[in-house]
């Protein structure tokens, strides 16, 4: 795989947080905060040549799968989607919208393509990543399934089910991303239960485990990189910041899930440059 | 005509259509020599997945593989399987709309001894709720067979409310399983029995004392609970002018309900009872004994019948 240009993708996820928060303005509701945590990991999955999809062709059974689920970040995510050719800059306008033609809801749906599974309620994505690993695994592709988890979501209890199981099953097509921006919705993670320690909380569950930070693009590219385990699934316990990249939301409860008003939205926009 | 459990039919049922079918994978959540699918696990290793004693895991592992085209049997013991489950049913299964299909066995008070956290009363009334889900109970081991066939054919998300007891066989090979069609297992002209499951069984033994003083009545199998067959239900109730439902669950959210909300909507105003649980928690004992205290035996069909007959 060529190594794209850092500098080209580091653009990009400016494009992509500007985009992101465009459409949560427009639609006056939305989650900046935990889009933006998460934007420098989607858009190397999508832009830096590490998953292998055709938007064109978005049943293709050979492809890369990716699930979103914290899919309250569905702003960031809608404007990757939109980016990558799934759907047109235009659909964006009908994001929160009634009749929204692509099904741009406030948690993305498979009617919407580029879409694999519902989500709204935190904790199951991972289970459903694992299962579609394992049915990709099943047809022999060597598809791989890359699923975003929230560290507020880690409090699930059906997390670290799927945890087993994927151990158990040793399904090495599966890579988990931790988004440890470490804040939830009313409190601060550490506050409300406290994850550490989280590496060693994988490495018990027998998962392949890295951790790295989250906004460094050439970082977050070297550990997309690597080859698959032979046997563990892997975590990536990504440290990124809540609201990245615009300097009053950062590390704020307070910006999990509220739009800007016209006031904030000009001033997060200087910063976004 | 075959005497078995309909969780044995299924069990054999998925070997069977196993064996040429790859799409067809089975869950189970570490109960599987009970519910049976480990017949189907030790056939077809590569295509069984017991996910241990995790049911939500379980769900939405089965909606991943169903975005890949598997058809995925989920099984569990039916308190447990959609008890622990709603959320995930209702977001990674309904919503979703992924080809999940939910099979619940044990369920009901013919479950017996283990007592009411282990008698699933109230699972009709969960999954009939949700948009997008189809709810089907066979009566005996053929159609069990049938409709486990019927549920592959068919794409979409479904429960599959199962037994634990043996039942009697009642169909034979020229039975045809229809999803969404009733069916009549024995004409008679007084008052119309809608049953399903086990109770089916328990109204033929209850219209057979029913016979001896002169009282017929026919007895209609609905095995498709949602979408129920409003016509079946419209026309017999109209001809024969009293109705009786018969459900080991609740008398909340389950067959009752559903025949009630045809007669409402069509207008039908004719004599109308539910043999069903009473909106209790039973107790411990035998499937037989529970049937006889909380209301579900062929004694109480055979007086409600007369009941209602009263009414008419
Ligand atoms: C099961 C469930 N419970 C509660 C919520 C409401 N909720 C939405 S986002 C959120 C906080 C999530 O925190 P985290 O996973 O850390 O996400 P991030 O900080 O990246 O936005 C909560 C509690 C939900 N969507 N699902």
């Amino acid at each position: 795989m060529a190594n794209p240009n850092i500098t080209e993708l580091e653009k990009k996820a400016l494009e992509l947080r500007k985009l992101a928060l465009k459409i949560i303005y427009q639609a006056g509701s939305g989650h900046p905060g935990g889009s933006f945590s998460a934007t420098d990991l989607m858009t190397a999955l999508y832009f830096g040549g590490i998953m292998n999809y055709d938007a064109s062709n978005p049943k293709d059974p050979k492809r890369d799968r990716f699930l979103l689920s914290k899919g309250h970040a569905s702003g960031i995510y809608y404007s990757v989607l939109a980016k990558a050719g799934y759907i047109s800059e235009s659909d964006l306008d009908s994001y929160r919208k009634i009749n929204s033609e692509r099904f741009l809801s406030g948690h993305g749906h498979p009617k919407t393509p580029g879409i694999e599974i519902a989500s709204g309620s935190l904790g199951q994505g991972l289970s459903v990543a694992h299962g579609i690993a394992l049915g990709t695994k099943l047809d022999g592709n060597d598809s791989k399934v890359y699923v975003i988890l929230g560290d507020g979501e880690l409090h699930e209890g059906q997390i670290w089910e799927a945890a087993m199981s994927a151990d158990q099953f040793k399904t090495n097509n599966l890579i988990a991303i931790v988004d440890y921006n470490k804040v939830c919705q009313d409190n601060i993670t550490k506050d409300l239960k406290d994850l550490e320690p989280l590496e060693d909380k994988w490495k018990a569950f027998n998962w392949d485990v890295h951790r790295i930070d989250g906004h460094n693009m050439e970082a977050i590219m070297n550990v997309l990189q690597l080859p698959l385990h032979p046997e563990k699934p892997r975590v990536i316990i990504a440290d990124t910041i809540k609201g990245k990249g615009v300097s009053f939301m950062e590390g704020q409860t307070a910006w999990h899930g509220v739009a800007p008003s016209a006031e904030d939205y000009e001033k997060a926009l200087k910063e976004l440059v | 005509m075959k005497d078995a459990a309909t969780r044995d039919a299924y069990g054999q049922a998925l070997v069977e259509l196993g064996a040429d079918d790859p799409r067809i994978v089975v869950l189970d959540a570490g109960v599987s020599d009970s519910s049976r699918s480990k017949k189907f696990g030790d056939k077809y290793p590569d295509r069984f997945f017991n996910m241990g004693i995790a049911e939500a895991d379980m769900v939405c592992t089965a909606a991943g593989l169903a975005t890949t085209g598997k058809i995925p049997f989920a099984t569990g013991f039916a308190c447990f399987l959609l008890g622990r489950t709603m959320d995930q049913i209702l977001v990674s299964v309904a919503y979703s709309n992924t080809n999940v299909k939910l099979v619940g066995t044990h369920t009901g008070l013919a479950v017996g001894e283990d007592g009411p956290s282990a008698q699933m009363i109230v699972d009709m009334a969960y999954m009939r709720a949700m948009p997008n889900m189809i709810v089907v109970q066979p009566a005996d081991w053929e159609e069990t067979v049938q409709a486990t066939r019927a549920l592959i054919d068919y794409e979409g998300p479904a429960y599959f409310r199962l037994g634990r007891p043996k039942v009697k066989g009642i169909f034979d090979s020229s039975y045809k399983f229809e999803i969404g069609k009733g069916r009549v297992v024995k004409k008679g002209s007084d008052l119309v029995i809608f049953a399903t499951g086990i109770m089916v069984q328990e109204s033929l033994v209850a219209m057979e004392k029913l016979a001896k003083e002169n009282i017929n009545v026919t007895l209609v199998n609905i095995s498709t609970i949602k979408p129920i067959d409003r016509e079946i239900i419209t026309e017999l109730a109209t001809s024969h002018g009293a109705v009786i439902t018969a459900e080991d669950h609740n008398y909340i959210g389950g067959l009752g309900d559903a025949v009630g909300e045809v007669l409402l909507d069509q207008q039908i105003s004719v004599p109308f009872k539910r043999v069903a649980v009473n909106d209790q928690f039973a107790e411990t004992g035998t499937g037989p004994e529970l049937f006889e205290k909380y209301g579900l035996s062929a004694n109480h069909i055979a007086q409600a019948v007369k009941n209602t007959l009263k009414l008419k």
